[in-house]
């Protein structure tokens, strides 16, 4: 599905992203985590084509987009939402994500007709129910809890169906409660539309629970791979990261 | 359907406008004021579409003038020299405008805010020099004089100065419908989502590129339109309309009215105007006046007229909305919504 080969990028001489290869398979959910500053953003910045990489390979189903723009690949299939969400704060939601429709279904250029197009209402009422924000249709943005702007955030990049979503620490900023239910509408929504999805977390118990995979990232380098048992026992990742204490506590 | 305010119901409200406009002149018939109708169109159509720009899609030009200004020559060259049709003229003054938005947004759009302020003020900039500086073709700093022929075309003689009044009354509410139509479509919708967050419109499919350089030209074209207005209005074109006070006046307009609505520059205009009108009579020390005005708008009110009357509107039916869905009353509290939105 996802297949990251030889993924390097560098900033004025500091390796942010040094020779990742990492294979994400079709439909699964995968983790990334690792210390602050691993080059987690960095890696999900490369995949997206916000940086340009230096060296390496990014395959969707067998095709290299590494290089191509944001748009191009979002038309190819990867989705985005960030870390501190990115919202259009004068919109409503039922706004913002009508005009996310209408741009994936190539529309956004229209002049002849008006907003909205009949054709796009109920994608967008699809993708508000899947997120739970149908309630807050006509909200504004801008006037959006923490958390709710992250599910806008989120809802924005489930609209273009992508094959592969990228969520930049979904539950970042948010209280213990406030997290869990971000966790289940996340995990609720990748069985729904099976997707592949890989998901930036701190918080352990979360990408204990939930994560297939686990990918660890230190100094920019893959540290460690595979399924949460296997991270959870991996010397080397308890050493730069978990800890003893975690091991100690989930043993 | 399912949008604030349909096409049906723009056009109605458009012919109705028209007909009130042809009709003032037999109400108010001095001079005085139909001239400030022609006027108000001139500058009202080039204030909304700067707001095309500014409001709806966050681009802040300082040098929208350059529309203005090359509106009104190209339309005065081409009637004075080729002689054809006046529509041809128009349509050929169109043509230039939306060639020269081209290539100066090309260069502009994609630049960040102060720079791109700032160039669009410099192209500006350097129309006013060619103009000052081509006198065997513009008149140099006295202006494009001679007056310029108006032949009759669709039965309208534009020598006449009802029709003169009519042409731009209609030229004003056509170019308002079309305006209005544009930013209520997808395209205009597209345009809002740059304005708020222009980074993350990349990884929806957006090319923001793209759809800026569709709304410089957009607007540049509307620009010139009320360009040509003040070229018939004043028989010629004068160095001044294309002088970079031209834009700052457009930008005070639309700050006097209202950014957030639409109607909001036309408002702007026909204050500044009055004020312009009123001011200059009484007093030479007409900048020290209006620079006033504008400061009580800015530290005041914060926001133009329209803008304040929105703000507490939409508030007001907020706090309905909220209330509605605490006391949850289901299928009601559905239609006062789509009254609400004019459905």
């Amino acid at each position: 599905m996802l297949k990251i080969e030889n993924l390097s990028k560098s900033f004025g001489g500091v390796a942010a992203t040094n020779d990742v290869s990492v294979n994400f398979p079709k439909g699964s959910l995968s983790a990334v985590i690792g210390p602050n500053g691993a080059g987690k953003t960095t890696f999900f910045n490369l995949i997206t084509g916000a940086f340009k990489p230096d060296a390496g390979r990014i395959l969707l189903d067998g095709e290299d987009i590494a290089g191509l723009s944001p748009p191009e690949i979002v038309r190819r299939g990867i989705g985005r939402a960030f870390q501190i969400a990115r919202i259009f704060p004068t919109m409503t939601v039922r706004e913002a994500i009508l005009c996310a429709v209408q741009a994936h279904t190539r529309q956004h250029t229209v002049m002849a007709r008006r907003f909205p197009l009949a054709e796009t209402e109920d994608r967008a009422a699809h993708v508000m129910n899947l997120v739970g924000l149908t309630p807050k249709a006509h909200a504004l943005s801008r006037n959006l809890s923490h958390g709710d702007q992250k599910l806008l955030d989120i809802a924005l990049a489930l609209v273009l169906e992508p094959r592969v979503l990228l969520l930049d620490e979904p539950t970042a900023g948010m209280g213990p409660e406030e997290r869990w239910a971000m966790i289940d509408t996340v995990h609720r929504m990748w069985e729904q539309e099976r997707m592949t999805l890989i998901f930036i977390e701190h918080d352990m118990s979360i990408v204990f629970k939930i994560a297939q995979r686990i990918t660890v990232l230190s100094y920019g380098r893959v540290l460690a791979e595979g399924t949460p048992e296997e991270i959870r026992r991996h010397p080397e990742v308890i050493k730069a990261y978990l800890g003893d204490e975690f091991e100690a506590a989930h043993a | 359907m399912g949008g604030r305010s349909s096409l049906a119901r723009d056009c109605l409200i458009a012919i109705v406008a028209f007909l009130v406009l042809a009709a003032l002149p037999y109400f108010f018939p001095s001079r005085g004021f139909s001239d400030f109708i022609v006027r108000l169109a001139a500058f009202g159509i080039f204030a909304t579409s700067l707001n095309i720009l500014v409001g709806y899609s966050g681009m802040e030009s300082f040098g929208h003038g350059l529309y203005f200004g090359l509106g009104c020559y190209t339309f005065a060259l081409i009637m004075q020299r080729f002689g054809v049709p006046i529509p041809v003229a128009f349509l050929l003054t169109i043509a230039v405008s939306v060639v020269v938005a081209l290539a100066v947004g090309a260069i502009c759009v994609n630049l960040s805010e102060i720079y791109f302020a700032f160039l669009t003020l410099a192209f500006q900039m350097l129309l006013h020099s060619l103009i000052i500086a081509w006198t065997p073709i513009t008149g140099g700093d006295t202006g494009l004089t001679g007056g310029i022929p108006r032949p009759a075309f669709l039965g309208i003689r534009l020598d006449d100065y009802y029709h003169l009044y009519l042409f731009s009354a209609g030229l004003l509410v056509v170019c308002l419908l079309a305006m209005h139509h544009i930013v209520q479509s997808p395209f205009g919708y597209t345009l809002r989502m740059i304005r708020d967050n222009a980074s993350r419109a990349p990884f929806l499919g957006v090319s923001v590129f793209r759809l800026r350089l569709m709304s410089y030209v957009i607007a540049g074209a509307f620009g010139a339109v009320g360009g040509i207005i003040m070229s018939l209005f004043v028989s010629g074109a004068f160095p001044d309309f294309a002088y970079w006070t031209i834009s700052g006046e457009a930008i005070f307009m639309i700050m006097l009215g209202g950014i957030t609505v639409f109607l909001g520059p036309i408002v702007g205009t026909a204050i500044f105007l009055l004020l312009n009108d009123v001011v200059t009579k009484l007093t030479h020390h007409y900048g020290i006046f209006l620079g006033a005005v504008i400061l009580l708008f800015a530290l005041g009110f914060r926001k133009g007229v329209l803008d304040f009357i929105a703000d507490r509107w939409r508030d007001r039916r907020q706090s309905a909305l909220t209330a509605e869905s605490r006391t949850g009353t289901g299928s009601a509290g559905q239609e006062a919504k789509s009254a609400a939105a004019g459905e």
